[in-house]
């Protein structure tokens, strides 16, 4: 990568940790509250809520499941109808499985998306659906972080907080005012707005020629698709289009509206469990992660091999020139590290290790930073087992922030740590073993395996990038994806919400030096070599058929 | 581990380094092992075994030196783990023996009905048939037929087929000292005891069933682990098993390349794939994990400590507070005399006699020290025996000590608690000055004891000075709660002593807190506070009002010289009754987790150097680009799978001496540890196997010239 790609990303990422400490520390405020704002108590009344009132694992798990089953049909049967309401432009409603997929991807805060954005939602599906769902499922995994934070603060109780406070507070206090003035920054810089459909006009060249101009509200989806980690875009180019993602400052802004709920929210934590010492921690770990995942794809895309990449420095196939190398690098970086599936390149065309960086900041269990809260309680859940050998390496029963990490702790950690390997990995052998899966593929051999492999850890890890060779409106993919989506973020919730009733029941135990320290470089060390190394050993043979095969020539 | 302090005397039953015979005697108990439904208890090494039958089926369906070594070595990792668990259970076992030797058939002789004072005819019976409640008359000689307390009598008991301690000890009925254990001999005198315990349930019969293992139960922190372990399985062998339909992909979408050992148009054949999985899943620590726990049980009965339970001894690692009975563990127990300070007039000289004649009464070790003291620094050698005197010995009403002398004129003289001393010299009529408060006070201040000295000459009484008693700290114990305090551990001196003297003892034995004039009833109350802050407690104690304490801490370790209601309380007896046991029981608990630990993260690291040899061996023929991976240059493609899967089994019999003996442990802060331990095991787990694995491709390649 260039030094300006370098000093590119160094800004951007000096710019995030400036402003993470601020709205961490907002954010914590707005989640400690006790009181709450007329439009809440408006919200809370009408839909007949005692805000006040708290719930134990079991019921906060019942209502952010019974939240999603609500979101999937309305969004399904939205889908389904879409020609019947106005500003569909004529595009017709969707098929039930295509609607389906769609709807459990944007519930999951996945948005991986089976089909091309304004050549089949109308205005509608996008604004009260995908624009709606955005908001609501990053909503959804900042609540579950809470609930697992609070099991962490908390001792003797089995209260949690109350899944719908937290709800409406993320939507409410945080993500719609951000959302809201980085639309209108972004407006200025020239991304698009309108409820036009399909219009003509002629082409610059004059003549005969004319080019289809396809309109949209685009600008009051763009922040949060990027904020949310949710990452579907209005067109199937996503931020590689000129009306989403219009030049390198809206590029650079896109980049960082990726990182920064993420990001704040570990500073959050800290906040929350009364430590900023543990906050910056974390961060560091993350930060060690991010820039080395960065770093390798860095390499591995500016390597000049071939008469093209060397004529013009790195790996351009399928990227912006608007954007460049160092800026479609960083943009997938952060894309795929966060948890949103959006896009300014095609990942497709990256080099082969290149594309094996992005897949594995996905496979690192999405932590680095990680989506909405859902990061949070991933990286925690990471600590945790590095803390357990840890602890037992210093001679005591494992413990982070003063609960013990005992035998009914780790069950619900190690069910956890199962979920995503297991199922990317029987989902990707039952992908390239049957003909429909095969059929899918877009490419032959070691790199139409990274595209299974790919789709496989995306759709888990709520992610919703692609390899796009892959052609995913196909029944098989339809409804298998379904299940990673639906199985990939739920089931390790309730773990999450298990486990954190279980912390919450605890007595804090004292802290002596006798005591692991959750801080200094040894800890550092142990969260990140145990990120790594999980990573690594769960998902090395696959990768080495996969880009490792394609690179290593 | 060892201080000059606390050196135990030397182990009951051979311990420490592993010796080649004692692997070769566990050879055929390790083949025993075999049997899968002993191996499903330990989840990894059952994978292995099934992975062994699955390839040894695959080598006689299709035959080939390959198959059959790696067969072969697959078998034999199971057996090595079955070895270190063998050899870690022999070594409890001869300990077991050696106990059984002493539960000899023995005859008691009961009294029916018997109650304090009566007379009743014994009756003989068999040990057996002794029950709870029962009574039983031993007398010099015979052996006491079970467990229980003394309620009648006093006599030398030698107790050393239990701790190995071969001088008597005293037990009588009352007081603190009044439990004997089945199987010891009376030397002296005669007793009744009330036996405590039902047949079968005896102290002999729990400590033979501890260090046999036959009540092992996991602990809390290594059910955790085995979970994690069996996560870590799991996870491996999804890997594994998807990794064949990719397989068969990826050679089909390369057709042209040719068929290698390793990888057919089937997929990666079915030996490779078990020797890919065994290598994967953690079998090190899965291999050694109940040889570490039996090792530290064994540990604990090397230094004479019975844990009731493995549970006990993990707690120990934890634990955030140390109460420490004053007497006995931070002082020798007994004050001695250490200097004299005339008052009013009197002489040094003439308060040392005093203090020697009105001291010969005194039986007690301060006593003692009293006339030793006076006569080695004043040179009243002779003096005690030639005079004729009425001794006047201490009680607890009058506080007192002293001698009635009659020649050469009549004298009284006493020694006692300075407020007692001053109301006797009142009675009789004389007037005591303000200087013994003042010297009084001094030596309370420096942590010693005061004693006043008295005399009544003619009917006219005078205050001749006070003794000083020193309470003598025993040696290295500040270097040793210094240790302590950088493990994180808080001691806390409990004592009845006045909180002055308290103050000073606690200030020069280096404790970090201290409880004066403590009774049991506080003491218990401490406990409940520190363990509502969220610590663990550990405490040491021999009475029968102890034993609340000891029921509520958690760990509490009983003195084997303790009543019966004590070492039921606690969970761990002291054979030897040494209260700074505690300190090393503390370190066995941490060591065993460390070593548990420490292996964890060995046997994780390991995996990256495996996936190097084998991954490049099984599709660097699909993909030429992966023979980069191979990073250690093996030979070929079967020496680099070979080399793993030897590693992988190697490596469990040269961990089996760490896992008995326990990882290296030096007290130290937690950021200490970790840091030697991640570095040493993490770091070395992740670089060792990489050297390891090359030479044995070396090795291979040059005696097995077909690799």
């Amino acid at each position: 990568m260039s030094t300006a790609g370098w000093l590119q990303a160094a800004f951007l990422l000096m710019v995030l940790v400036a402003v993470h400490v601020p709205l961490g520390d907002y954010m914590a405020r707005a989640f400690t509250s006790d009181r709450h704002w007329r439009i809440e108590k408006a919200i809370y009344r009408t839909v007949g809520i005692d805000p006040d009132g708290e719930q134990d694992w079991r019921r906060y798990l019942t209502a952010t499941l019974a939240f999603t089953a609500m979101s999937i049909a309305a969004l399904f049967f939205l889908f389904l109808w879409q020609d019947l309401l106005p500003w569909d432009h004529g595009h017709p409603g969707l098929g039930w499985m295509l609607a389906l997929n769609t709807a459990v991807s944007f519930t999951t805060n996945t948005s991986w998306q089976n089909y091309a954005g304004e050549t089949t939602m109308g205005h509608v599906s996008v604004m009260a659906g995908l624009g709606v769902q955005a908001f609501a499922s990053a909503a959804v995994g900042l609540c579950v972080a809470l609930a697992l934070v609070r099991g962490l603060t908390r001792h003797s109780t089995k209260d949690l907080g109350n899944f719908w406070v937290d709800l409406v507070r993320s939507i409410v206090r945080i993500l719609l005012p951000i959302a809201a003035v980085a639309g209108i920054v972004l407006l200025a810089l020239g991304v698009e707005q309108n409820l036009h459909g399909t219009q003509l006009s002629p082409t610059l060249a004059g003549g005969a020629g004319t080019q289809k101009i396809v309109g949209g509200p685009v600008a009051s989806w763009e922040p949060i698709k990027l904020m949310s980690g949710d990452g579907g875009g209005f067109f199937n180019a996503s931020s590689a289009h000129p009306f989403e993602n219009p030049n390198a400052w809206s590029n650079g802004i896109e980049i960082l509206l990726m990182l920064l709920v993420p990001v704040a929210f570990i500073r959050t934590f800290g906040r929350l469990v009364g430590s900023l010492k543990q906050s910056w921690t974390l961060l560091t770990v993350v930060g060690i992660l991010f820039v080395g995942l960065l770093l390798a794809a860095s390499l591995a895309q500016g390597a000049h091999s071939g008469t093209v990449p060397t004529a013009v420095g790195g790996q351009t196939e399928g990227t912006e020139v608007r954007f460049g190398v160092p800026g479609s690098t960083m943009f997938g970086l952060s894309a795929t590290g966060s948890a949103d599936g959006a896009a300014n390149s095609s990942y497709d065309s990256f080099s082969s290790l290149g594309g094996g960086t992005l897949m594995a900041a996905m496979m690192l269990g999405e932590i680095a930073p990680g989506g909405t809260g859902s990061g949070l309680y991933g990286l925690i859940m990471i600590v945790l087992v590095a803390v357990f050998i840890g602890g037992l390496m210093v001679g005591r029963t494992p413990e982070y922030l003063r609960k013990r990490i005992g035998v009914g702790e780790m069950r619900y950690v190690v069910s956890y740590a199962l979920v995503a390997p297991t199922l990317i990995l029987v989902a990707s052998a039952i992908a390239v073993a049957l003909p429909a899966g095969r059929a899918g593929m877009g490419n032959s051999g070691a790199h139409g395996l990274s595209e299974v492999v790919y789709a496989a850890t995306s759709t888990t890890q709520s992610n919703g990038s692609s390899f796009g060779g892959l052609s995913g409106n196909t029944p098989f993919y339809n409804l298998g994806m379904c299940v990673t989506m639906l199985v990939g973020r739920y089931l390790p919730m309730v773990f999450v919400l298990a486990l954190a009733g279980r912390l919450a029941g605890q007595k804090p135990g004292a802290v002596t030096t006798g005591t692991l320290r959750a801080s200094g470089v040894n800890f550092v060390a142990l969260a990140t070599g145990a990120a790594v190394l999980l990573a690594l050993l769960n998902f090395l043979p696959a990768l080495s058929l996969g880009p490792l095969a394609d690179g290593m020539r | 581990m060892q201080s000059q302090v606390l050196a135990g005397r030397a182990p009951r039953v051979g311990a420490g380094a592993l010796r080649p015979g004692q692997l070769a005697s566990a050879v055929p108990e390790a083949l025993r092992k075999l049997d899968p439904r002993r191996q499903v208890r330990m989840p990894v090494m059952f994978v292995t075994e099934v992975g062994a039958a699955l390839t040894t089926v695959l080598a006689l369906w299709h035959g080939g030196w390959f198959g059959w070594l790696i067969t072969v070595w697959l078998w034999l990792t199971v057996v090595f783990a079955n070895l270190a668990e063998a050899v870690a259970e022999s070594r409890g076992r001869a300990q077991a023996d050696s106990l059984r030797r002493t539960r000899q058939q023995t005859n008691a002789r009961k009294l029916i009905g018997w109650r304090l004072g009566a007379e009743v005819e014994a009756q003989q019976v068999a040990a057996e048939e002794l029950r709870r409640g029962d009574h039983v008359v031993v007398e010099a000689g015979q052996l006491i037929p079970g467990d229980g307390d003394v309620v009648e009598g006093v006599a030398s008991v030698d107790e050393s087929a239990i701790t190995g301690e071969s001088a008597p000890v005293i037990r009588e009925s009352g007081g603190d000292r009044s439990a004997v254990t089945g199987g010891t001999r009376v030397l002296s005198d005669r007793i009744v005891v009330e036996i405590t315990s039902d047949p079968g349930r005896s102290f002999l019969d729990r400590m033979i069933a501890l260090v046999e293992g036959a009540q092992r139960r996991k602990t809390p922190n290594e059910l955790a682990l085995n979970l994690l372990l069996v996560a870590l399985t799991f996870v491996f062998l999804v890997a594994v098993v998807t990794l064949q339909p990719m397989a068969i992909f990826s050679k089909q979408a390369n057709g042209a390349t040719p068929v290698s050992g390793a990888l057919t148009a089937n997929g990666v054949t079915g030996v490779v794939l078990v020797g890919l999985l065994v290598c994967l899943i953690p079998t090190t620590i899965g291999a050694l994990l109940s040889a570490i726990g039996i090792a530290g049980m064994d540990r604990m009965v090397q230094r004479n400590v019975l844990a009731m339970s493995g549970r006990a001894v993990e707690a120990a690692g934890d634990v955030h507070t140390l109460l420490l009975d004053k007497t006995g563990t931070i002082t020798f127990g007994n004050r001695q005399a250490s200097d004299f300070h005339p008052i009013g007039g009197a002489g040094e000289d003439e308060l040392a006699e005093a203090a020697l004649l009105a001291s010969l009464a005194d039986e007690t070790p301060e006593g003692r020290s009293i006339v030793e003291f006076a006569r080695r620094h004043y040179g009243f050698a002779d003096l005690a025996e030639s005079s004729s005197a009425e001794l006047v010995p201490f009680s607890a009403t009058t506080r007192m000590s002293g001698v009635d002398l009659t020649e050469p004129k009549v004298r009284q003289l006493r020694k006692g608690a300075a407020r007692a001393i001053a109301n006797w010299v009142r009675q009789a009529g004389g007037t005591v000055p303000r200087e013994l408060e003042q010297v009084v006070d001094q030596v309370s201040e420096t942590g010693s004891t005061p004693l006043a000295v008295a005399e009544c000459v003619d009917g006219k009484a005078r205050v001749l000075g006070v003794i000083q008693l020193k309470d003598v700290v025993k040696p290295g114990l500040a270097a040793r709660f210094a240790e302590l305090r950088t493990m994180g551990i808080k001691t806390v001196m409990i004592t009845g002593d006045n909180p002055v003297t308290a103050k000073a003892i606690a200030a020069e034995a280096g404790v970090d807190e201290f409880m004066a004039e403590a009774t049991p009833e506080q003491k218990l109350a401490r406990i409940k506070a520190e363990q509502a802050e969220g610590k663990l407690v550990a405490m040491t104690g021999d009475g029968t009002n102890d034993a609340p304490a000891l029921a509520q801490a958690d760990v509490g370790v009983a003195m084997n010289t303790g009543t019966s209601a004590a070492k039921e309380a606690g969970n761990m007896v002291d054979l030897d009754s040494d209260p700074t046991k505690i300190i090393e029981i503390v370190e066995i608990g941490k060591q065993l987790l460390i070593t548990r630990g420490a292996l964890t993260a060995f046997s994780i690291a390991n995996d990256v150097a495996k996936y190097f040899a084998i991954l490049p061996a099984m599709f660097g023929v699909v993909y030429p680009g992966l023979k980069a991976l191979n990073v250690m240059g093996l030979h070929s493609a079967q020496s680099a799978i070979m080399s793993a899967v030897v590693f992988n089994a190697l490596i469990i019999v040269a961990l089996i001496p760490l896992a008995l003996r326990g990882v290296r442990y030096r007290p130290a802060g937690a950021s200490a540890l970790l840091t030697r331990n991640l570095w040493v095991y993490g770091l070395g787990g992740l670089i060792a196997p990489f050297i390891a694995i090359k030479a044995l491709d070396l090795c291979l390649v040059r005696f097995l010239p077909g690799m």
